[in-house]
């Protein structure tokens, strides 16, 4: 049974990661353009790209490449925490439940991030400090995940009443302690960064949605024919 | 019925064998969405660079 969830999710998961990148492809590619635009025409005329290792085309194809890849990934490890979620914490109908988790799985792994440190485009962000703004960014990713964990406990016990403040205080914490990282240049146009980061959280949300649908989808076809 | 249609609790002696393919899945996703400085960028920089935009768009740290 393990067995079937899990190929269920890396199916769902691919077909997920193949749609958020024509979403992004749709989408995010033109803001990506006008920044890799800004982020040239500050390096100066002799600043040459001839060299580049992949062109924009093949960054657009590595687009999908990333999504769909990335999309496999969150898949399986959606279906293992389905496989031990399922009977313990969350909806008993097991559709409404993958599409539950889906939605926890999007606030903790992508919303909750987001928030504290949100996606930069081309020509944001400092390289000297990538390591440091990687690992607090998987620090508030592993936040998120256990506050999620902490509120799938406390509403099996107490409900949501006490469930939501639960998640809300340890996810509030984490914001206030952990340091802030403002790397944006002043002359960088807001109406694009903000752009930028809502396409990024609309792919993500497009990821995680059709996961939780098609993986849903899945378990109804398979329940049918067994 | 719907609701009837959840089956037991699947307990965790069957699930442990399954942890095995986290490390695995999580193997890949760094290689999409972190490794700014690791294994393929060193190599080349290629795999890096093609899944450039990918990387912007799903929100992890870039560059």
């Amino acid at each position: 049974m393990i067995k079937d969830f899990f190929l269920r999710g890396l199916g769902a998961g691919a077909v997920a990661g193949l749609l958020a990148g024509l979403f992004g492809f749709l989408v995010g590619e033109p803001f990506i353009d006008q920044a890799i635009a800004i982020e040239e025409a500050a390096a100066g005329a002799g600043h040459s790209h001839a060299d580049e290792l992949v062109s924009r085309g093949g960054q657009a194809f590595g687009l999908f490449l990333a999504t769909t890849l990335y999309g496999i990934v969150i898949g399986g490890l959606f279906a293992l925490a389905y496989a031990f979620v399922k009977g313990r914490f969350g909806p008993a109908n097991g559709q409404t439940l993958a599409v539950t988790l889906a939605a926890g799985g999007f606030l903790a792994v992508v919303l909750v991030p987001f928030l504290k440190y949100p996606g930069n485009p081309p020509a944001v962000g400092d390289p000297d400090t990538i390591g440091q703004r990687t690992v607090l960014y998987l620090v508030m990713l592993v936040i998120g995940l256990l506050a999620l964990g902490a509120g799938a406990v406390i509403h099996r016990r107490f409900g949501w009443v006490a469930a939501v403040p639960a998640f809300l205080v340890i996810v509030g914490v984490a914001y206030a302690v952990l340091p802030a990282i403002q790397e944006v240049p002043a002359e960088f146009p807001a109406v694009l960064l903000w752009n930028f980061r809502v396409s990024s959280l609309g792919m993500q949300a497009v990821l995680w949605g059709v996961l939780g649908s098609v993986f849903a989808l899945l378990s109804a076809r398979q329940r049918v024919r067994v | 019925m719907s609701q009837m249609s959840s089956s037991p609790v699947i307990p965790v002696r069957t699930l442990l064998p399954w942890s095995v393919a986290v490390p695995v899945l999580l193997i890949v996703a760094y290689l999409v969405t972190m490794d700014s400085a690791g294994v393929l960028a060193s190599s080349g920089d290629f795999l890096h660079e093609l899944m450039h935009d990918g990387r912007h768009l799903l929100g992890v740290p870039c560059h």
